[in-house]
């Protein structure tokens, strides 16, 4: 069983500059870690395309960054939350090629390629919240 | 305000992305890089992306739209220098970067450029590469 270790941050995320944010704090942490060089770029990707939805189509939100660890192994979990309008059929935004803003389509479903653990939940009108997991 | 820089050499546009890239920065290189090529009738422009270590799909959407705007322009876009985890990551993303030419590294990719130039079509701007015999 994975525990949290007391490492835990959050970070407000609202414009284009949080989400270089993000990932210039995603990356010192899974460097530091000591997370393989691909790993770190999938990580680092990954929390780009989620922090980048959230500013796109959430209204902006929170990202809390934790460090997990049990008897094995170490890794980060990232869960990004918002307040905006949710997502009416889940399983249609995780496609590939579907989108409703101006970008590619590839977000939430290419995001979840690149991790380990991805979990999503959203209501209509109360917001989204992803939570991804990569291990070392 | 902050600004990518755009080196002219020769026929050739060579822009190095070495910051991590926000949106107006983005916005900002597309604007001067098809003004440039106006400005210059530069024939082919060279992306070296070797200092990033992240292609998100939005990147990667810009490198796309960079080539296909200098190419409505008549100049060709080479991307050099991508890293090989970026390059997986960008594979699993679903982004294959279709539609933008690719080289190893700076060198390679001024090759690929001017073997793109036929010669003696410098000066004739009209039907450019397609003539024959």
């Amino acid at each position: 069983m994975a525990v949290v270790e007391k490492r835990d941050e959050t970070l407000a995320i609202s414009s284009s500059d949080d989400i270089v944010r993000v990932r210039q704090t995603a990356r010192a942490w899974v460097v530091e870690l000591g997370f393989s060089m691909i790993s770190q770029t999938k990580l680092v990707t990954a929390a780009s395309e989620l922090a980048r939805n959230m500013v796109e189509f959430g209204g902006g939100g929170t990202v809390r960054l934790e460090i997990l660890s049990d008897s094995i192994h170490a890794g980060i979990r990232l869960t990004f939350e918002d307040h905006g309008p949710g997502i009416p059929d889940i399983e249609l935004a995780m496609k590939d090629g579907y989108t409703t803003g101006h970008g590619l389509g590839l977000g939430l479903g290419g995001s979840r390629r690149l991790v380990n653990e991805f979990q999503i939940d959203s209501q209509v009108g109360r917001g989204t919240r992803v939570s991804i997991i990569r291990w070392k | 305000m902050e600004r990518i820089p755009i080196l002219k050499m020769g026929e050739f546009l060579l822009i190095t992305i070495q910051v991590d890239m926000h949106d107006r920065l983005a916005l900002a290189l597309q604007d001067d890089l098809t003004e440039r090529i106006i400005q210059t009738g530069a024939r082919g422009v060279l992306i070296d992306i070797s200092s990033l270590d992240v292609v998100d799909s939005f990147t990667g959407r810009l490198l796309g739209n960079i080539a296909a705007m200098s190419r409505l322009l008549d100049a060709e876009t080479v991307v050099v220098g991508m890293q090989p985890a970026v390059a997986m990551t960008l594979v699993e993303l679903g982004l294959s970067l279709e539609g933008v030419r690719t080289a190893l590294n700076v060198e390679k990719g001024m090759e690929a450029l001017k073997s793109s130039l036929e010669p003696g079509t410098k000066e004739s701007k009209n039907g450019r590469g397609r003539e024959k015999g």
